[in-house]
């Protein structure tokens, strides 16, 4: 097990490589540049010019790059062009937050999703399925910014129960129920744009389940029906459930962008728009970075727990 | 009758071989580690020897694991093996270059158990039939679709089902599509894996029924795969028992059943449930355990780990398979 | 206490799908004594395995008993509620089944399936099943009983599995087994031990088994009675060695000359039966045999024939669903297998 995950690791290094010149690419190609966005109308062409030589944007690409490998295995991620920061300490300020709003998302989703879920399977074809059905059909395919409009002007103007956005009252005493309050609607709106696909999952995998023959064997040894689906079912339907954990983490980014900007959560989703408003290239190449650690570290996760839930999978 | 069979056998014995299999070893790796290090082999098929003559039929038995499948895929060149020579027709396949390779690949054919998991299922029958022909160029194209309807009467099929998906047949229906869609080619040896082991018993004894006709009347070479003893027996001049990817006993069909000399064949027969109930309480000899695994198999005789008769000389030395009609692979053979 | 154990009258079981009932099981009406084996014969779909899970009333959703009745000790399973037939389930009968590679739960350790049951049934302590069940798993030849407690299934071999699913079955001694194709999915040798544990149990436990199968070798050697069952339906009853010594029903005959022997010296050709077993959605009208009948009349085309006793029978254990007369069903007897010696 060890090895196979250093082997992992290992072979997660030049896709790591790959996935930082992809982006520093792209971040490239896109038009305009840092100085553009935040020149303001005084300044000379030659102070622009100037600012360029000194951000070192003159430079051939591949000597911007080797530049920010060269820091990076420094543990340097350069500073923002924007604020001046450390890209590092930038982006841990906004960590926490993310990192709350997506375990709350993940934590409701699954709350939604599993027992929706068996629900729906143990009564395939039911009122109670296709209602479901309808239900994942709407997680997918309303947008989360749709989602978040509609859920502000519904629970925070309508009926004023949470606020509009932010993570604190601004000059409240930025307690813990404060900050509850805040997360609620964000992480809503993203744990139900998730449930929508995993209630699918959790209803496909449960359904494979219950035409098992260890399932005979377990009524046939006259097991009530509710240990039969909870235990002896759902153990093995979350099998792959679980699993998935590490491919809803890179969808989770993504809602995240989104989300946080609706609801001006402090978090990375946030400084990510901003940055690319403000072409700030280190910023952005930190967190493409980070992000693409993340997804490959998730894919090993997935990998591992399947050794972990299911005890005929082992790495060797 | 009995004189007919017995000059059957006397031709095919003087004849030259078909095919013969000289150490035929079929070994797969398992790797280990970071850097997927080779730690063993699953020794499939250990270095097996036999002979086929022209229109016989040979039955190859075993429990599962032994490495029966694997011979016969290796036969047909569906694997490449680890080891050994496959010589079809004096030539031997490794020496083949891939148009000739082509041209033998008509030659052997194969027939799968499972008939349904075989054959396309987006494909009528009539493409998956003249598939093969108009790949091998064998007819001219404006013949295949007489070739395909002859086929079709051949194994007992209405003409009108050309037409048809897979699904639309029942199991015995489809394993005759199977031995169709080898037959069209004019095959010289076909093996017969296992192709009645997933049909139901009245349906298992029409499919074994026209193999035995096509045989005859098509001078067909058979390697019939098979775990049912009573279907290998029914169809084979010759019997090849398997254990742990060897053969440990070839003889005569008869020879094998009225007198086996291995204590495994012996076992395996008294094993086999007799549909006589007068015969139920027969002395049987039940092996004691499971097939050892053919990753990490016993020193010595393979079977001494089960075998009732063993000695300390069969945990030391491997045993060759020795005698010329009746060969067996045994330190001490039963009498 | 009732004479029979187990008594079958009329079932009929029918599926509900998409498109209507289908009828999967109809009339099929038998006894079973205490401690008595016996073997119910067919090929697939047959209803054999639609049988034994009526009995266990383990249909699913779809399947329901529609008519007849299932008395097990005088108690008539089709009336009684869940919570009753649980307490019956896997304690006074308990079922094994075909693929011993699929019928354990490859998430649970072997212990932990084991003392499931007993816990319910036998209301044992956590330790006290445990302990029993090491019992259990040793009596049916279970090497290292105690270190397979703790093991997965997957770590098992077809044959141990096959082993533990009998174990589980036997824990609460029931007094009736049902083994559907218990060895089916066996290599020849595992399937030999496996009945030889079978008939040990049933000696030691005074066991009744039911066993489902489509090998009459295994029938031969395990039933005393034999049903065979055909499109559903029963045609044919009898101790096993009237069976296969005077089977009456074509079908039988055709299912016993259909079968390569070992013991015969050659045989020239099998007895087939022609075509294939009609489905569900599609049953002849009259015999449901008569399609493939070679001695198939007028009247097996309209009526349908009842399961009877065969006239003159001595033991008057032997019945038949079938037109022929007594002259005919013996004409039918001789020459249906070409044997040469």
């Amino acid at each position: 097990m060890f090895q196979y995950i250093i082997r992992r690791i290992l072979i997660a290094v030049p896709v790591l490589f790959g996935v930082t010149i992809f982006n520093f690419l792209i971040i490239n190609l896109a038009p305009g540049n840092p100085v553009d966005m935040f020149v303001n109308p005084n300044m000379s062409v030659a102070d622009i010019t100037a600012k360029k030589e000194a951000l070192g944007l003159n430079d051939p690409l591949w000597e911007q790059y080797g530049r920010w490998m060269g820091n990076l295995f420094q543990g340097d991620f350069g500073y923002s062009f924007s604020t001046y920061e450390p890209v590092i300490s930038n982006i841990a300020d906004r960590l926490g937050p993310t990192l709350l709003l997506m375990a709350t998302a993940l934590v409701i989703a699954y709350l939604i999703a599993i027992p929706i879920g068996i629900l729906s399977a143990t009564r395939q074809y039911s009122f109670i399925d296709y209602l479901t059905t309808t239900f994942s059909f709407f997680g997918i395919s309303v947008p989360s910014f749709f989602l978040g409009l509609g859920a502000i002007y519904l629970f925070a103007i309508v009926f004023p129960i949470f606020p509009t956005g932010g993570m604190n009252t601004l000059g409240g005493s930025a307690g813990f129920t404060d900050t509850i309050m805040h997360l609620i609607l964000p992480a809503l709106v993203l744990g139900t744009g998730i449930a929508g696909s995993m209630v699918r999952y959790v209803r496909s995998s449960m359904l494979e389940v219950l035409g098992q023959d260890y399932l005979r064997t377990a009524r046939a040894k006259g097991l009530h029906h509710f240990i039969v689906n909870n235990k002896h079912a759902l153990r093995n339907a979350l099998i792959p459930i679980v699993t998935i954990i590490g491919l809803e983490i890179p969808l989770l980014i993504g809602g995240a962008v989104v989300t946080e900007q609706i609801f001006q959560w402090p978090g990375l989703g946030q400084l990510t728009i901003q940055s690319i408003g403000s072409r700030d290239y280190p910023t952005l190449m930190a967190l493409n970075f980070l992000a693409a650690i993340t997804v490959l570290f998730s894919n090993l996760i997935t990998d591992v727990m399947y050794s972990v839930v299911d005890p005929r999978i082992k790495y060797n | 009758m009995i004189l007919e069979s017995l000059k059957e056998t006397t031709i095919s014995t003087e004849s030259s071989p078909i095919l013969q299999v000289r150490n035929l070893k079929q070994h797969y790796p398992i790797t280990k580690g970071i850097l997927s290090r080779t730690v063993g082999h699953v020794k499939a098929v250990d270095g097996i020897s036999f002979d086929i003559f022209p229109g016989e039929t040979l039955g190859l038995v075993g429990e599962s694991g032994c490495g029966k499948s694997t011979t016969g895929r290796a036969i047909v060149q569906l694997e490449k093996p680890t080891e050994g020579e496959i010589i079809f027709e004096g030539k031997n396949l490794a020496d083949f270059s891939s148009r000739e390779m082509r041209k033998i690949r008509t030659d052997l054919q194969i027939i799968f158990q499972d008939p349904y998991s075989s054959l396309n299922p987006r494909k009528r029958i009539g493409d998956l039939l003249s598939e093969p022909l108009l790949f091998h160029k064998l007819v001219e194209p404006f013949e295949v679709k007489k070739k395909v309807d002859d086929i079709l009467e051949v194994v007992g099929l209405p003409r009108a089902y050309v037409g048809r998906y897979p699904h639309e047949f029942s199991g015995g229906q489809r394993q005759r599509i199977g031995i169709a869609r080898a037959l069209i080619l004019n095959p010289k040896l076909i093996v017969c894996d296992e192709p009645v082991s997933a049909l139901d018993v009245s349906i298992q004894a029409q499919v074994l029924n026209l193999l035995k006709d096509l045989q005859k009347e098509f001078q067909l070479t058979f390697l019939f795969i098979g775990h049912g003893l009573g279907a290998v027996k029914y169809i084979s001049d010759r019997i090849a028992v398997m254990y742990l990817g060897n053969i440990v006993e070839i003889a005569k069909t008869e020879d094998i059943f009225k007198n086996p000399k291995h204590p495994y064949s012996s076992a395996l027969l008294s094993a086999y449930p007799v549909p006589n109930p007068h015969l139920r309480n027969k002395e049987k000899i039940v092996l004691q355990g499971d097939v050892p695994s053919p990753a990490n198999p016993p020193s010595g005789c393979k079977f001494h780990t089960r075998c009732p008769f063993v000695q300390s000389k069969c945990r030391e030395e491997v045993p060759v398979l020795k005698g010329i009609d009746h060969s067996v692979a045994c330190h001490f053979p039963l009498s | 206490m009732a004479k029979y154990l187990l008594e079958v009258d009329k079932l009929q079981t029918v599926f509900k799908t998409g498109k209507g009932e289908v009828t999967s099981v109809e009339e099929v009406s038998f006894q079973l004594k205490p401690g008595q084996t016996i073997g119910i014969v067919g090929e697939s779909g047959c209803g054999k395995s639609v049988t034994s899970l009526s009995i266990m009333r383990l249909l699913g959703k779809h399947g329901i008993v529609k008519k007849g009745s299932i008395l097990f000790n005088g108690l008539d399973l089709t009336k009684i509620s869940e919570s009753e037939m649980r307490n019956i389930r896997g304690n006074e009968i308990s079922m094994i089944f075909q693929e011993p590679m699929t019928s354990l739960n490859p998430v649970f350790t072997i212990g932990n399936q084991m003392m499931e049951g007993i816990r319910l049934h036998m209301k044992l302590s956590k330790k006290e099943a445990r302990k029993y069940s090491i019992e259990m798993l040793n009596s049916v030849g279970i090497p290292r009983p105690e270190a397979i407690m703790d093991e997965f299934p997957h770590s098992l071999s077809g044959g141990m599995r096959q082993r533990v699913m009998i174990a589980m079955a036997l824990s609460c001694n029931p007094k009736l087994l049902i083994a559907d194709e218990p060895t089916t999915a066996l290599d020849v040798t595992i399937q030999a031990q496996i009945l030889e544990l079978m008939k040990n149990i049933r000696t030691k436990f005074n066991t009744a088994i039911m066993i489902i199968t489509h090998d009459l070798g295994v029938v031969a050697e395990m039933a005393d009675r034999i049903i065979v069952m055909y499109a559903g339906q029963v045609v044919e009853e009898a101790n096993v060695f009237t069976l296969f010594d005077n089977p009456k029903h074509p079908y039988t005959k055709g299912l016993i000359g259909s079968i390569p022997h070992i013991d015969y010296d050659a045989e020239e050709r099998l007895v087939s039966i022609p075509g294939a077993v009609p489905s569900f959605q599609n049953m002849p009208t009259g015999c449901r045999f008569h399609t493939r009948c070679e001695f198939a009349m007028e009247r097996c085309l309209q009526q349908q024939p009842d399961l009877i006793p065969v006239p003159n029978d001595e033991l008057d254990d032997h019945k038949v669903r079938c037109w022929l007369g007594e002259e005919e069903l013996a004409a039918t007897q001789p020459g249906n297998r070409e044997v040469t010696v």
